[in-house]
């Protein structure tokens, strides 16, 4: 190596400084001084940082500065930014009747103490897997209690989100059919559709959209569509208006054409007292884990969870913890089936998800852990019963009808008498925080409003909504 | 190693004609190659498969490679026992690790396959 002179600060030429205000001082947050800065651009022959901008066009090059307020101090910046974050709605000071994909559920303290230590907070996806025996037992035992709860034989590691899952589990069904089309209930997450057609559109994979009959799929609509290029009927069930689906007729509907029934769960807190999928038939379960232990986050990071038959472990995408025994004999964990992984298979590979969301899914798993089955249950059924009596007492009031007959889960919608958006501002007056108003997706639907009553909510702040309501 | 009575394809596959038919597998030189097989994807009976294109995927510890249909034509057996035993494509190749039998649409695509000594120069052995 040679050594290679420093110019002196003074030798730097003038044109350099592109912070003037920091000159002859190194910058607090910007490592590089002026120096470094005149060291790299004589190595690289240039005079100066602007001429490394000389190929972009001058119309449209900013040729003035930022328009940024002077610095604020450290303790500025702070009381600055709690200021602006203090404008953020969150659920820990709002009370929160909104659901639609993303539920405020109680996370145990023991979730993330146990989930945030070191070890797993810091620990990005294995690349050197068989390192990490701890990272990929938890990931196994993770699969395993997912497998329990949806009646499945095999699960992944994880997926970036339910409805990036569901996108995924449609791709699988395409390559285990070998047919080129999905039937999708409207009563799917909007949203988890959107993600879906933006998957599928460049791989010619044709989504046909089967529209819900009063709040549920109507088996005779998809009957009607279903054909021999049916790769998959997808259903959510609970479904996105928080009613049940008759998840095994469709089940034995789409089986009978040679297509696979796919269930997308976007509350899987539902499964503690809906029969699992795997038990009606669904073939492949795509879902949203962040209900199990995670908070809202803003809305991401979330949970994707991917499950299916045996008989199709070779298509699944993704990340699969195995468990094994080593040369002495001694229990221990791999990544197993990864040839089909992108970084082997390439571009004939199941998918191009190379990693998973390890830390969200070892929350889950510490969260079922630590609920148990009668505690899962318990949860579930709070669930049930406080939906239940928000249902029956905002349906009282008048004007408020439930806009969807069947039973529900802890989400219902209701038609209201004024512009669901309007009383969302009215209630937001009041640290409430109401439901989704369904005419975003759903122009048909402009007076409905879908809520969620998690066993979050106590019995008088469920009282305290319904006065409300009453009085607007 | 590499039988003399078999015709051989550019990606590995062997060919025998059976009574006008086409029983298909992989050759030595591939099941050495992709090292232990531990799955083996086949068609139906009654799936039709295209010259040089993929009727199936083999699967080893090391990798997942398409199965390439030397001639076209109509599936007409498919060996079955390689779910349970797919090993038996390193062990014998030739004999029970066959994979499908075709009825084929034209036998000239099987003459046109490589004959042993074209194959042997193509993967570069002298065959012993």
């Amino acid at each position: 190596m040679t050594a290679r002179r420093k110019p002196a600060l003074s030798e730097a030429p003038e044109t350099t400084r592109v912070a003037p205000a920091s000159a002859g001082r190194q910058h607090k947050y910007i490592p590089v001084t002026d120096a470094e800065r005149a060291e790299m651009l004589a190595v690289i022959g240039v005079d100066s940082v602007d001429a490394l901008f000389a190929d972009i066009p001058s119309a449209v090059r900013l040729d003035r500065p930022l328009n940024l307020p002077p610095a604020l101090s450290d303790p500025e910046l702070m009381a600055h930014l709690k200021r602006l974050a203090e404008r953020n709605v969150d659920c820990d000071r709002a009370t929160c009747f909104l659901g639609a994909g993303a539920y405020d559920h109680y996370v145990p303290s023991v979730v993330w103490h146990l989930a945030g230590r070191g070890e797993f907070l810091t620990a990005y996806t294995p690349y050197q897997a068989e390192l990490m025996q701890g990272e990929l037992q938890a990931g196994y035992e993770y699969q395993s209690m997912l497998c329990e709860l949806t009646g499945m034989d095999v699960a992944n590691a994880s997926m970036y989100d339910g409805a990036s899952a569901t996108a995924e589990a449609a791709v699988m069904a395409r390559d285990v059919t070998k047919r080129d089309e999905v039937i999708v209930s409207t009563a799917v997450h909007p949203e988890y559709r959107e993600v879906l057609r933006t998957y599928t559109a460049p791989l010619g994979l044709d989504i046909v959209e089967v529209p819900h009959r009063g709040g549920s799929t109507a088996v005779e609509g998809v009957a009607d569509i279903l054909s021999d290029r049916t790769a998959a009927v997808i259903i959510q069930h609970p479904n996105f208006f928080g009613g049940l689906e008759r998840a095994d007729a469709l089940a034995a509907l789409a089986h009978e054409r040679g297509a696979l029934l796919l269930c997308a769960v976007a509350e899987p807190l539902s499964l503690g007292i809906l029969k699992p999928p795997g038990a009606w038939g669904a073939d492949i379960v795509a879902g949203e884990g962040q209900p199990l232990g995670n908070n809202l986050n803003f809305g991401g990071p979330y949970l994707g969870m991917l499950a299916t038959r045996q008989e199709f472990v070779r298509r699944m995408p993704g990340r699969l913890v195995g468990a094994t025994v080593d040369t002495d004999g001694r229990r221990g964990f791999v990544l197993t089936l990864q040839t089909r992984e992108q970084h082997i298979r390439r571009e004939k590979a199941t998918s191009n998800v190379c990693t998973n969301e390890a830390l969200l899914a070892l929350a889950a798993a510490v969260y079922m852990a630590v609920l148990g089955k009668q505690g899962f249950r318990t949860v579930a059924e709070l669930n049930l019963r406080k939906a239940a009596y928000a249902k029956e007492a905002i349906t009282a009031l008048p004007g408020y009808r439930l806009a969807f007959e069947g039973p529900t889960f802890n989400e219902f919608v209701v038609k209201t008498p004024r512009a669901p958006e309007e009383i969302n501002r009215r209630l937001a007056e009041h640290g409430i925080l109401g439901g989704a108003p369904l005419g975003r997706w759903y122009p048909e639907l402009a007076d409905c409003w879908l809520l969620c009553v998690t066993e979050q909510r106590t019995r008088p702040e469920i009282d305290r909504l319904v006065s409300l309501l009453g009085d607007l | 190693m590499y039988p003399q009575d078999l015709r051989y394809s550019s990606e590995h596959e062997w060919a025998r004609v059976e009574d006008g038919r086409i029983r298909v597998g992989i050759t030595k030189f591939a099941a050495d190659r992709l090292s232990d097989v531990v799955f083996i994807e086949l068609p139906a009976p009654g799936a039709s498969v295209t010259s040089m294109q993929p009727f199936g995927v083999v699967e080893s510890v090391k990798a997942v490679s398409d199965l390439y249909a030397p001639v076209s034509g109509t599936v007409v057996e498919v060996n079955t026992s390689l779910t349970e035993t797919p090993e038996v494509v390193n062990t014998d190749p030739y004999g029970s690790g066959w994979m499908i039998v075709v009825d084929p649409k034209d036998l000239r695509e099987f003459e046109q396959l490589m004959s042993r000594e074209q194959y042997l120069t193509a993967i570069g052995e002298d065959g012993e």
